[in-house]
């Protein structure tokens, strides 16, 4: 196994940047996730790691080999496709056989790790098969199964779960992860679904624009964004976003808006004092927001607002509450056995120690 | 912060940025071996003579002498293509739209109809000799059944070879112009019509509104195609009528096996490398912009 | 859409009943107007002298293949073993040098690559039979003169530009993803190619050289100018008509005709689809 470091990776296509300047560190046996909607540069990414594509600028170094302009043969990595790139010409034993057989691996010891690979991915039974008599599920399998036989130093994963239907890429999610702490190879994940990458990734690299905008766990990428981009990519309904104003008075400093004035407390006011009026973001969770008398009792200081609510989802577990305070909507999230009406009157409560704060000009995060 | 990139990439990669010029130059070095140079050499064939000076030589020939049927083959070979086209673009449309339905023992059908794209010209031309010979099939069936009581004599008559011709070539070509617009046909989706049909479009409206505009840039291809290929013109003319109905190609060939004089083949053949490049050039301005929506 | 319609009124069973034979119609009367010359060509190719003079027998029963033996020993036998050895050439050479230029196209994005192509795609209309005359010219000094080798280098420039459409089209057909996989286990470029791209686009690549075939077969006019002796099958035919009787004739058109049928009966499906691709 290898730990894999990008330095300053640039790539071009023509006029058009795909990547602006990539620095990545993953530590061996970690699985990293790069996130990002599409053209943000992840596949990019992948594929300059894999040696399907050459940077335009930066290195690819793996352990302490440079790699950056070998050919993908050289690399020792193994990938798993979006498509799965099964070979339809090739029944399955043979698809997984491959690149035991191009590695001129002797013939019984193919065969038993293929056996081993199959069995790991419960597709035993299918290995007589072609391509075209197996469900997508199963073709997934065989990419897997086809990526791990030849104990990769490095797995790379390209969407791999995208083609697959809801039920069975949760399935799938969890088993992925199972299998890769199990052969513990260092693995990179693309994937656009941020569920996707919060159960699945050790660390998450979340890119925009060819540019990784935060890395962190899943917990740091959640709780603490570095930017208003991660903060609003992240987490399901989208964080609420308030223009406010910092005012200072007698008692200190507070944030305010049309709809709220928040006295903030010493240690946040010593962070923010520099930017007394002027305007920063204040970002909030729709789940950090609790209909009056239903904040969880760990929740000590919040800040009340009124509205009106302007529509519900009712999605069993969650009840998400769109509420209209006069000036803006805010985004609710309340427990799915509440139970509220179009147009009534509402009060909220927005629990202050998971307020985000943000520069407006350059969306950083201040807090 | 790094050294600068440019030195450190080695020659291996620079060199595959250059891959697919490499793998287009056998393609390229053929091309202007065996295309570019004839073109020139074939200058240099109608307009210099043997020690290398310009002459108007088979010019002269080609307007002035008495055996040259130069102007005939230039008003036959654009009077055949006057009349034949437009029925072989009709009736190719036709079929298209007709094999557009469905109907059992569509595929043994459609084989049928592009059966004549894989014979030659010539045997296209031999095989119309049989049918509409003296005792053809053509003139026996029309005198058993009383329509006719002397045969129809088609070879040798002018006019008649000419008619004959014309039945030859449309039979024979019509499959190409057919396989262009039916391939355009199956492209368009069958949703475009549901949903005409759904909002209450006519037969008629439907392919007046729906299937008409999105076969356009398939029917000009095809017009384009046809067009060029009628310049070159020859196996069947020259199967069915020899000289007696002249050809641009069937006059490049009696000059270069017959007479003997390379120069005015050369000259013929440039002629219809002119008129094909010049027509193709006013065809594409014309249709240019839909032509390129098309992304074709 | 049309066989599942619920018909409700009288009207709408005699309209739809009406369609249906209309249609039936028009492709039989297709289908004869194609057909027909093909069978009776056959017919009265083999067809016995005194019944095809008989104006009444319009459907022969009496056949004899001495005409076309006769024609086989003119020299129609070695025609047509050098109309496949020229094709033969002409499919090593196009695809040799046109294979290259299609994956080119298929695979990789560069500087210039739409003008280059749309270069290939305006050659492909242009009258080969334009380098025929100057060719000759040339072939004298490089012996190849009157040569199969000869004609068939003359037939791959007007093969190359269809082979390279129709292998770039055919290539791109087999997704990218299954080649970069084998790269990536531990195949070169060239090796993925081999391995996994090319046996994959093979049935593709066959109908695309019969398509070869048949183009070099048919051709004429090129072949009957360079050669003398060694002509082609067409390029003999021509050149053997004006002087012959028509029983002759007849079994030069039944000769060249054969090959034609054999080949829509393998690869008809493919046929269509490669004209379809290189026509348009």
């Amino acid at each position: 196994m290898v730990d894999v470091h990008l330095r300053g990776i640039v790539k071009k296509f023509g006029h058009t940047i795909a990547l602006r300047g990539i620095d990545l560190d993953v530590e061996d046996g970690e699985f990293v996730v790069l996130l990002g909607p599409s053209g943000c540069g992840k596949t990019t990414t992948l594929r300059i790691i894999a040696g399907l594509e050459k940077p335009t600028k930066g290195k690819v170094i793996f352990g302490n080999r440079d790699v950056t302009y070998l050919p993908p043969r050289e690399r020792n990595i193994s990938m798993v496709f979006q498509s799965y790139a099964v070979w339809p010409h090739m029944k399955v034993y043979d698809n997984i056989a491959f690149p035991l057989k191009i590695k001129k691996v002797p013939k019984e010891e193919i065969d038993r790790k293929v056996k081993w690979a199959a069995e790991l991915l419960q597709i035993s039974d299918l290995l007589d098969r072609y391509p075209h008599q197996l469900s997508g599920g199963q073709r997934q399998r065989v990419a897997v199964a086809r990526a791990i036989v030849v104990e990769p130093q490095v797995l790379l994963m390209d969407e791999p779960l995208s083609n697959l239907d809801a039920l069975l890429r949760v399935k799938m999610r969890s088993e992925l992860k199972k299998l890769q702490r199990r052969i513990k190879v260092t693995t990179i994940y693309v994937t656009h679904d941020q569920v996707e990458a919060m159960t699945m990734g050790d660390r998450i690299a979340v890119m925009k624009d060819g540019k990784i905008m935060q890395i962190g766990t899943p917990t740091e990428i959640y709780h603490k964004p570095a930017n208003m981009f991660v903060a609003g990519f992240i987490g399901s309904p989208q964080m609420n976003f308030i223009d406010v104003t910092v005012s200072e008075e007698a008692d200190g400093l507070s944030l305010v808006s049309e709809d709220f004035k928040i006295k903030l407390p010493p240690d946040i006011a010593e962070l923010v004092k520099q930017y007394t009026g002027k305007t920063l973001v204040m970002g909030i969770r729709p789940e950090h927001i609790y209909p009056e008398g239903f904040a969880p009792s760990n929740v000590k200081r919040t800040v009340k607002i009124s509205g009106v609510v302007d529509f519900v989802e009712a999605l069993g577990s969650d009840t998400i509450i769109h509420l209209n305070t006069g000036s803006r909507i805010i985004v609710v999230k309340a427990s799915g056995t509440y139970h509220t009406n179009i147009g009534e009157k509402l009060n909220v409560e927005l629990g202050l120690d998971k307020i985000h704060i943000f520069r407006k000009d350059t969306e950083e995060a201040i807090l | 912060m790094t050294r600068k990139s440019g030195e450190s990439i080695p020659l291996s990669i620079k060199i595959s940025n250059y891959v697919p010029y490499l793998l287009l130059l056998p393609t390229l070095a053929y091309m202007l071996f065996f295309i570019g140079y004839p073109l020139v050499e074939g200058v240099a064939l109608a307009f210099f003579d043997e020690q290398g000076h310009f002459t108007w030589a088979n010019v002269n020939y080609l307007l002035y002498d008495p055996g040259s049927l130069f102007w005939d083959a230039l008003k036959y070979t654009i009077l055949l293509a006057a009349v034949i086209i437009p029925i072989q673009v009709s009736v190719a449309f036709g079929l298209a739209l007709l094999f557009n339905a469905k109907f059992p023992g569509k595929n043994l059908a459609l084989y049928t109809v592009i059966l004549p794209l894989t014979i030659s010209d010539v045997a296209a031309g031999l095989i119309w000799y049989v049918m509409l010979g003296q005792y053809g099939f053509f003139n026996k069936l029309l005198m058993d059944l009383g329509v006719i009581s002397h045969p129809i004599i088609f070879f040798g008559i002018k006019n008649m070879e000419f008619l004959a011709i014309v039945m030859t070539e449309v039979w024979r070509a019509t499959a190409i112009v057919f396989v262009i617009i039916f391939a355009g046909l199956q492209m368009i989706s069958h949703e475009y019509y549901e949903a005409a049909e759904v909002f209450g479009a006519t037969t008629w409206q439907r392919f007046r509104y729906i299937i008409f505009p999105l076969l356009l840039p398939s029917l000009q291809a095809a017009l384009i195609i046809r067009t060029l290929f009628a310049f070159q013109i020859f196996g069947v003319v020259w199967t069915l009528a020899g000289r007696d109905i002249p050809v641009l190609a069937g006059e490049a060939y009696y000059a270069q096996t017959t007479l003997l004089r390379p120069g005015v083949a050369a000259l013929y053949a440039l002629i219809i490398a002119a008129l094909s490049v010049s027509v193709g050039a006013i065809y594409i301005k014309f249709f240019k912009a839909k032509y390129l929506e098309a992304g074709m | 859409m049309s066989n599942e319609k619920i018909l409700t009124s009288r009207g709408d069973i005699i309209r739809y009943y009406t369609y249906r034979i209309i249609l039936a119609g028009l492709v039989i009367i297709a289908v004869v107007w194609i057909a027909l010359p093909f069978i009776m060509t056959i017919l009265y190719a083999l067809a016995d002298p005194a019944q095809y003079y008989d104006p009444h027998v319009i459907i022969p029963t009496s056949y004899t293949l001495k005409h076309v033996n006769q024609l086989l020993i003119l020299g129609a036998y070695q025609a047509t073993i050098n109309s496949v050895i020229v094709a033969l050439i002409t499919i090593g050479f196009s695809f040799l040098i046109g294979l290259p230029a299609g994956y080119a196209f298929a695979r990789y994005r560069f500087r210039g690559k739409d003008s280059l192509k749309l270069f290939i795609v305006a050659l492909r209309m242009f009258p080969m039979m334009v380098i025929a005359v100057p060719l000759l010219v040339l072939y004298f000094k490089l012996g190849l003169a009157d040569t199969l080798v000869g004609i068939g280098l003359a037939h791959t420039s007007m093969a190359l530009p269809f082979v390279i459409l129709i292998t770039s089209s055919i290539i791109a057909g087999v997704r990218v993803d299954y080649e970069e996989a084998a790269m990536v286990f531990g195949l070169s470029r060239i090796g993925a190619f081999f391995r996994v791209t090319l046996p994959l686009a093979l049935p593709g690549l066959t109908a695309a050289a019969i398509f070869t075939f048949i183009m070099s077969w048919n051709e004429v006019f090129i072949a009957a100018v360079l050669s003398f002796q060694n002509r082609t099958l067409p390029a003999f035919i021509l050149n053997l008509i004006a002087g012959s009787t028509d029983f002759i004739k007849f079994a030069g058109a039944f000769i060249m005709v054969i090959p034609a049928l054999i080949f829509v009966f393998i690869a008809g499906k493919y046929l269509v689809r490669m004209w379809g691709i290189t026509l348009k």
